[in-house]
C-alpha cells in the first residue's frame, strides 16, 4: 500500500473529510486494481470466516503434540457459573481468544490476523463487541479495514513475523489492529484510532517468542488473551482523551529497533525462553520419540 | 504489499509456514504433475522435520498432493484420504545443502507412471518457491501461469518458445534458463501473465530436443 506512516492516513482522512476505513479501502482498490465490490466482498469473506472459526470450535480436540486443547471450553464452564472475576464481557472476549487459538493449534481452519499464531485477538475483540452491540455487518468490515490499515504500516515499518521481530510483532500487532479498529466501533476518530493502537503495541513492547518444541501452542494461545484485553484497555484509554506521548510511527520503530535488538533465541527458534525452560526442553524431548 | 497479506489468509492452522505453506507446496507439485498421483515419496529437511509432526506438514504435503489448499477442512485426515484414492505416500529425513530450513524433496509418480522430483521451501506467511524440477535449479512462486521446458543444451529452443508464446499474445514476466553442463541437459522456466493453451502445451512436447514439457496452469481444473 502506499501509506508509509499512520500519520498519512491521519492527514489524508482530515483533508478529503473521509473516514480511516474509507482511505485504506480506496488504497486497496488503488494498488490491486480490483473493484470496491470485491474488494468489500473479499473482507466480507475474511469476517464471516472468522465467525464461522468461532462458531466452529471443539473443546474436544487436542493439538497433534496434546499440548492444547479444551481450554476454551473450561471458561465457558466459568463463564456459566458466573464465578470469572472480570464481568462477562471481557470473560466473553477471553473465551473466543482462547477458542480461536486451540482451534489453530488443532488443525481447524482459521482466520491469519495478523498471523495464525495471533489469529484470536482481532476475532475475539470484534465479535464480542458485535454480539453485545448488535453491530451491522457492514460496520465491522470497515473496522477490518482498519486493522489492515494499521498492520500495513506495522509490516512496512517493522514486521508481523515472530521470526523477524520475536512476539511483539505478533500479538503486540494484532493488539495494536485490534484497539484501532475497536476505538472505530466505538465512535472515536482517527486520531484517537492510532493512539489506541500505540498504546496497545506499547504495552507488548519487548515481547519474546518462545514457543514450547518451536509449536504454535505454549504460550501462544493465552497470549492471544492477553493480546485481545490490552487492546480493549487501549482503545478505552485512547477514547477517554489519552494520548500516545510517543507518536504512533515513532512506536513502531521502536518495536523495530527492539526487534532487531533481539536475540534469535527469542525469534521462534525454540531455542529460549519458555522453550528452555527444564520442562520445556523435557516436552520437547518427549515429542521426538 | 495488498491489505489481504495482513488479514487472512483464511487457512488450516496451525501454522502460515508450516502447515498452509506445506500445502501449497504440494498442490502445486500436483498441478505440475498434471494427473493423480500413485505414489509419493517425502523427505522432510530442518524445520519442517524437527518441528514438522507437531505442525501438520506431513498432512498438510498429502493434502495438497491430493488437491486439496490450505483451507481446506479436510487437511487434518488427508492420510486416510490418500489410502482412500489410492495415493501411497513414504516419509523419510534428508540433509540438503544450503537449502532453507523449511524444505521438501519430493519424488511423485503419478497414474500414468510419468515421474517428477521436485524441491521446495515454504518461505514464510504462507509463500512458497519451488527450487529443483527433476535435479535441475528453477525458482518460482507458483502465483503465475508457469512453464518448463527441458532441452537438449542448443542454440534455438528459447527463441522457438518465446517466439510462440509472442505469437499467442502471452507476456512473459520472468524467465529463467539453467543448465547441468554445455550441451547437456537445459531448463527454461517462463513465468507468464496469462495462462497458456493445452493446444501449445502438445505442440511443444512433439518437438525435436524437447525431453520434457511441465505446465503450472492456475486455472482450477487440470
Amino acid at each position: 500500500m502506499s501509506f508509509k506512516a499512520l500519520q498519512e492516513i491521519v492527514d489524508k482522512a482530515k483533508e478529503s473529510g473521509k473516514a480511516f476505513w474509507e482511505i485504506i479501502l480506496e488504497d486497496e482498490i488503488n494498488e490491486s486494481q480490483i473493484s470496491r465490490e470485491k474488494v468489500l466482498e473479499k473482507m466480507e469473506k475474511l469476517f464471516l470466516a472468522m465467525k464461522d472459526a468461532d462458531d466452529n470450535y471443539n473443546g474436544h480436540l487436542k493439538s497433534p503434540s496434546k499440548l492444547v486443547g479444551g481450554d476454551g471450553e473450561r471458561i465457558s464452564e466459568a463463564r456459566k457459573n458466573q464465578t470469572m472475576i472480570c464481568g462477562d464481557f471481557m470473560a466473553q472476549v477471553m473465551e473466543k481468544a482462547i477458542k480461536m487459538g486451540e482451534s489453530n493449534a488443532c488443525m481447524k481452519r482459521i482466520v491469519a490476523a495478523p498471523t495464525a499464531g495471533s489469529c484470536g485477538v482481532i476475532p475475539a475483540v470484534l465479535l464480542t463487541y458485535q454480539n453485545e452491540n448488535k453491530i451491522a455487518e457492514m460496520k465491522m468490515i470497515e473496522a477490518l479495514f482498519i486493522t489492515g490499515g494499521i498492520g500495513q504500516v506495522i509490516a512496512h515499518r517493522a514486521s508481523i513475523a515472530g521470526a523477524t521481530g520475536g512476539c511483539q510483532a505478533e500479538i503486540g500487532s494484532a493488539s495494536a489492529m485490534a484497539a484501532g479498529a475497536m476505538v472505530y466501533l466505538a465512535g472515536g476518530d482517527e486520531e484517537a484510532i492510532v493512539h489506541g493502537a500505540a498504546l496497545a503495541l506499547k504495552s507488548l513492547l519487548g515481547l519474546a517468542c518462545d514457543p514450547v518444541a518451536g509449536l504454535v501452542e505454549v504460550p501462544c494461545v493465552k497470549r492471544n488473551v492477553i493480546g485481545a484485553f490490552n487492546a480493549l484497555a487501549s482503545a478505552d484509554m485512547a477514547l477517554a482523551g489519552i494520548r500516545s506521548q510517543i507518536p504512533p510511527d515513532e512506536v513502531i520503530d521502536a518495536m523495530r529497533s527492539i526487534g532487531d535488538a533481539m536475540p534469535s533465541s527469542l525469534k521462534e527458534t525454540g531455542e529460549g525462553g519458555l522453550a528452555r525452560t527444564p520442562r520445556g526442553m523435557r516436552i520437547e524431548e518427549e515429542l521426538k520419540k | 504489499m495488498s491489505i489481504f497479506d495482513i488479514i487472512g489468509p483464511i487457512m488450516v492452522g496451525p501454522s502460515s509456514s508450516h502447515t498452509a505453506g506445506a500445502v501449497k507446496i504440494g498442490y502445486l507439485s500436483r498441478k505440475l504433475m498434471g494427473e493423480k498421483i500413485h505414489l509419493a515419496k517425502i523427505y522432510l529437511h530442518g524445520s519442517f522435520l524437527t518441528t514438522g509432526k507437531g505442525h501438520g506438514t506431513d498432512r498438510a504435503l498429502v493434502a495438497g498432493l491430493l488437491g486439496m489448499k490450505p483451507d481446506d477442512i479436510r487437511i487434518p485426515q488427508s492420510f486416510a484420504l490418500a489410502e482412500k484414492e489410492g495415493m501411497a505416500v513414504e516419509f523419510g529425513g534428508i540433509d540438503l545443502r544450503e537449502a532453507h530450513p523449511n524444505s521438501v524433496k519430493l519424488i511423485l509418480t503419478g497414474v500414468s507412471g510419468r515421474e517428477l522430483e521436485i524441491l521446495a521451501s515454504s518461505l514464510g506467511g504462507g509463500r512458497i518457491r519451488i527450487n529443483q524440477i527433476d535435479g535441475l535449479d528453477a525458482s518460482f512462486s507458483g502465483d503465475y501461469p508457469t512453464l518448463v521446458v527441458h532441452n537438449l543444451d542448443q542454440p534455438g529452443y528459447v527463441t522457438e518458445v518465446t517466439s510462440m508464446l509472442s505469437h499467442k499474445s502471452i507476456n512473459i514476466a520472468t524467465m529463467q534458463l539453467y543448465r547441468d553442463h554445455r550441451g547437456g541437459e537445459a531448463i527454461m522456466v517462463l513465468e507468464c501473465d496469462e495462462e497458456i493453451s493445452p493446444d501449445f502445451i502438445s505442440w511443444l512436447k512433439e518437438r525435436k530436443g524437447i525431453r520434457k514439457v511441465i505446465y503450472l496452469s492456475l486455472e482450477e481444473s487440470s
